[in-house]
């Protein structure tokens, strides 16, 4: 049964379906057409994501904010399994919004940096149309079983993807390494989504995953009931640890961020890029809405310890990244380091703090993609990542050297670009403190605990600034070397339009905020008044 | 409780197994009439006979009426209500397929006994789904297995063969005398064979525990047996390896779907909650000690099958393992059904075992042919299969992700509706240990992935061809699989669920 039914979400996920079905259906000797039904999907799939983009009614999320609600546009929502209470539906709020833009273009950039890959590129090109779609999936999903289902279904054609065409070093251990963490985290979710579930359920009478229901039933205060009978620990305190943190896994928050920059290393360059830039939101995302938006009474009380480990990960993840020599491994674990300021810039629980972490889910986005870009043209000339016998390559492949530049400062937060933009707010919300007052009064009091946080977390900033400019140094500046890389050629034009379609949204979302953080405030404003703004 | 004795209903009952005995005779004929030649087609006179059924159940094979006492017919012996109709669909179509993957083993293939044979345990099987006496039972239990005994032996040339025949049978035999000794008990407690009488009586009997722990351990052996419940598994490795193929896909399909829809039909008549039992009183309350049974068991069977089948190297004993394992998650649900009254359970337990079904028909199909182009079973042999026939390795793929649990596959939604059911009955604990073991398996399915598309082989320019019944079984598993897992979600969800709340329907 339709209720409401827009389309364009439905589109932009099924035209990667259909180019997949399309792929696999051709011929075996047929690569060429296979990369051009690739780029079309995924091109196609951009365009309607744009759409999505610039139609985003901000007002409207604004007035629902208001009132507490979080707003959909473009719902699409038709019964799916009526008598387990689930319906297949989509939407997207301010969060989601700039999300699905950035899979749609970390998708469709990837599908043109791997236009040069010739080993079975029919079913390469299938498993990746297979992957975006998974993550487009997620983004949009409003019912968690769907949200869920994406999210298990992302997972399967990442495995294929690192296996079969990943670092042939590692591949094996790191596609199994990944699996297994990701899926241990979604699993421990899940749990704790059906004990959600079923207490919203007991308590309305209604059971649905759909989460307009299940915000509901959290506004209405049914899991800060005891869970075991008529005494003891909420469900929202009990279960927020299970649901952030196991969807946390795949946000790399430490201790479970391990799987991460091994998986980045294996995986081929287009896949690092859909895995660093847009798989670890996808984590983020799910326990912001699954966990904050829906407990805001655990994330009160679990967020100011879970923060310590966010800290953890923006400085330690700076710190190994430093220390490697492997160019891939740096990008992996600088990508360590900058999610954490993502899991951070939730923990401060205030608008500020949110809306700077939904910015640089954006921004570490493309980024990342752009960086894993730039790290794959360089080996695919050099074939190596050692970075001490790297050098020079700024003369030979200047729009790879331009592009990590830019990157590089992106990533160390320069003004006027879309770095500054999203980590700025993290630390002056981390300043600010929650919207509430935290229970032990510790947090707050004189000794300032999250100020003492965000002080430490700066490091983070400045040991990025180290080896960015490190590996700036040693990649592209310097002597080339001309006898240990012969014939060192330049990069393709599919290579350049997908370095100049990233550059361009990291500066405008610099230069030009206006685009995006209106947009992603609206949607965490439902969410700081839950927590009590 | 009367009996209906209405004689159109009675027929309509067992109509599934008139229809497939008229089969059985006609397959034996056609093999006197025909050519040795033509007789490489009984194949497909057996298997889309049994697909034929299948559907003829699907639409005319739902119950009477909606009262207990239309559907108890012929005597008590059968009750027909939407449970029976859905194991009865799933074990023929499981029979269905086995047939059409005969017609690749070449000794086989042109037996018309063989096909007569594999009719009549679809029959049994088919006979158990809606069992209501404990003759009924107990007769139907023994039809499938004594034809199942004769099917894993049929090649007697191949020692592997005989052996797991022989095998088969003695620990079958046994175990069906020590269940039949169970079922003897309640029978000499209570008076009476039908299993709704046998529930009532025994409720009200005053018996106390000890001699229905007695009884009720002595039944789950022999049913333990039939679904490869640990510690009742030593059989299914050696059998599964042995018999050839496509017994051992009937064996790990058909025979363990119809063992667990009489189980849940059975603990729940012969010792219902008291809930179920509506006016009586002074009723004494069973269920507890099979719930109980049951978590033990299923946490023993998915642990043991999971972590035994990490270290196979023979794709037929991984896939014993495995099956092992699914048997451990499917007792999630039945421990869920006693104190989980809108039915959840019971239909996660009629969804899963449907999609499983499927799954492993398309699993033992790829096998089948796999090992009939290369002569070897060994996972290692696997390498390059997608290079050397990229259809058939991404079937494999759907199978293996469908009994790991990974969407689009349709085990995705089975585990999750088993996870869900466990969740609702309270048993948070049991679904955490399912979820674990869901992690575990996943790995040993994706290392068969792995060895697959990864790992190269000297022999990747040679293709697998695939025969024209392959394409057709596969074809129907892989769609279903891949189908019941996206769009016929809701179907099937909403046809096991009415099914799941017949059960439930005692008086």
């Amino acid at each position: 049964m339709v209720i409401t039914f827009s389309g364009a979400l439905t589109g932009i996920l099924l035209t990667p379906v259909i180019g997949a079905i399309i792929i696999l259906l051709l011929n075996k000797e047929s690569r060429e057409q296979a990369r051009i039904i690739a780029a079309m999907s995924t091109g196609i799939a951009l365009l309607l994501a744009l759409g999505v983009f610039f139609g985003y009614d901000v007002d409207a999320a604004n007035a629902a904010a208001a009132n507490g609600e979080t707003y959909f546009a473009f719902e699409d929502h038709v019964q799916w399994i009526e008598s387990v209470g689930i319906s297949y539906h989509l939407g997207v709020d301010g969060i989601s919004a700039p999300m699905v833009l950035l899979t749609a273009l970390a998708g469709f950039t990837g599908v043109l940096i791997s236009w040069k890959i010739e080993d079975r590129t029919r079913e390469f090109m299938a498993f990746f149309l297979l992957l975006v779609a998974g993550v487009f999936g997620v983004f949009m999903a409003v019912d968690l079983f769907v949200l869920f289902f994406f999210y298990e279904l992302s997972i399967f054609p990442m495995y294929f993807l690192i296996v079969i065409w990943g670092w042939v070093k590692t591949r094996e251990y790191a596609a199994m390494k990944l699996t297994l963490y990701i899926l241990i985290g979604s699993v421990v979710a899940l749990i704790g989504l059906l004990a959600l579930y079923f207490k919203a359920g007991e308590a309305t009478g209604v059971y649905s995953f759909d989460f307009v229901h299940l915000n509901e039933a959290a506004r209405a205060g049914v899991f800060d009931l005891p869970f075991f009978g008529d005494s003891g620990v909420t469900t929202a305190r009990l279960w927020f640890p299970a649901i952030f943190i196991g969807f946390g896994v795949l946000a790399g928050i430490w201790p479970f961020h391990n799987w991460s920059p091994d998986g980045h290393v294996a995986a081929p360059t287009a896949v690092s890029m859909i895995h660093a830039g847009v798989l670890m939101k996808l984590g983020a995302f799910a326990a912001l809405r699954v966990g904050v938006q829906l407990l805001p009474d655990g994330a009160r009380m679990h967020l100011p310890w879970i923060i310590f480990l966010t800290l953890i990960n923006v400085v330690y993840g700076a710190l190994i990244a430093f220390r490697q020599r492997d160019f891939k491994y740096v990008i992996g674990f600088s990508s360590v380091s900058h999610m954490g300021l993502v899991s951070m810039g939730f923990a401060t629980m205030n608008l500020t703090g949110m809306t700077g972490a939904g910015l640089q889910m954006f921004s570490h986005g493309v980024m990342t993609a752009l960086f894993f870009a730039c790290v794959g043209m360089v080996y695919d000339r050099a074939h190596t990542r050692d970075i001490p016998s790297l050098g020079g390559f700024a003369r030979k492949l200047p729009w790879v050297a331009v592009a990590f530049i830019i990157g590089g400062f992106v990533s160390m937060g320069m003004p006027g670009l879309s770095g500054f933009v999203a980590e700025f707010p993290i630390f002056v919300g981390l300043w600010d403190g929650p919207v509430f007052e935290p229970d032990p009064d510790w947090l707050t009091g004189s000794f300032n605990y999250y100020a003492a946080i965000a002080i430490v977390a700066v490091l983070g900033i400045i040991i990025t600034a180290a080896y960015v400019l490190r590996i700036v140094g040693q990649v592209f500046f310097g002597e080339f070397n001309e006898e240990r890389f012969p014939g060192v050629t330049a990069i393709s034009l599919y290579d350049k339009i997908a370095l100049v379609m990233l550059v361009f949204w990291l500066v405008l979302v610099g230069i030009y905020p206006r685009v995006m953080a209106p947009m992603i405030e609206s949607g965490v404003r439902p969410i700081v008044s839950m927590l009590g703004g | 409780m009367n009996f209906s004795t209405d004689v159109q209903a009675s027929i309509m009952a067992i109509l599934p197994e008139i229809l497939m005995t008229v089969l059985a005779i006609a397959v034996l004929a056609l093999d006197l009439v025909w050519s040795r030649a033509r007789r490489r087609d009984l194949g497909y006179v057996a298997g889309f006979g049994l697909l034929a059924v299948a559907l003829i159940v699907l639409l005319v094979g739902g119950p009477p009426g909606d009262e207990t006492s239309d559907q108890l017919l012929l005597g008590g012996m059968i009750r027909h209500d939407t449970m029976a109709q859905i194991f009865r669909v799933m074990v023929i179509v499981a029979g269905g397929l086995s047939c059409l993957l005969t017609m690749g083993v070449s000794r086989l293939n042109v037996r018309g006994d063989f096909y007569a044979v594999l009719i009549v345990s679809v029959i049994g099987g088919s006979l158990l789904s809606a069992a209501a006496d404990l003759i009924m039972v107990f007769l139907a239990l023994e039809t499938l297995s004594i034809t199942l005994y004769l099917l894993a032996g049929y090649l007697r040339e191949d020692v592997r063969s005989s052996e797991a025949g022989l095998k088969y049978f003695l620990f079958g035999a046994f175990t069906s005398a020590i269940a039949l000794y169970g079922l003897s008990l309640l029978y000499g407690f209570t008076g009476e064979t039908n299993i709704y009488r046998v529930g009532r009586a025994l409720a009200t009997g005053g018996l106390g525990d000890a001699p229905v722990v007695l009884a009720l351990g002595l039944i789950t052996v022999g049913f333990g047996f039939k679904v490869s419940a640990v510690p009742f598994h030593f059989w299914t490795p050696d059998v599964y390896e042995g018999a050839p193929t496509p017994v051992t896909s009937l064996l790990s399909t058909a025979s363990k779907a119809a063992s667990f829809g009489v189980l849940l039909r059975f603990l729940l008549a012969a010792f219902p909650p008291p809930e179920l039992l509506g006016s009586l009183e002074n009723v004494q309350d069973y269920s507890q000690l099979w719930v109980q049974l049951a978590v033990v068991l299923s946490v023993v069977t998915m642990t043991l099958g999971n972590v035994l089948a990490l270290v196979q190297t023979n794709i037929k004993r991984l896939l014993a393992y495995s099956s092992i394992a699914q048997a451990g998650y499917t007792l999630i649900g039945v421990a869920a059904i006693a104190t989980d009254r809108s039915g959840d359970g019971a239909a996660a337990i009629a969804f899963y075992m449907f999609m499983y079904v499927l799954t492993n028909s398309l699993a033992f199909g790829v096998v089948i042919l796999f090992a009939n182009a290369t002569g070897s079973e060994r996972i290692a042999d696997l390498a390059g299969l997608s290079r050397r026939n990229p259809g058939l390795a991404l079937a494999m793929t759907l199978a293996l992700l469908s009994l790991g649990g990974i969407p689009p596959a349709a085990g995705f939604v089975g585990k999750f509706l088993l996870f869900r059911a466990a969740i609702d009955a309270g048993l948070v604990a049991l679904a955490l240990v399912g979820v674990v073991n869901v992690i575990i398996g996943l790995y040993y399915y994706l290392v068969i992935v792995k060895v697959m598309y990864m790992e190269r082989s000297p022999d990747e320019d040679q293709p697998i061809p695939v025969s024209t019944p392959y394409t057709w079984a596969l074809g129907i598993a892989a769609a279903g699989v891949l189908l019941l897992g996206t769009i016929l979600v809701t179907p099937l969800v909403e046809w096991a669920t009415e099914a799941a709340q017949s059960l439930y329907v005692l008086l």
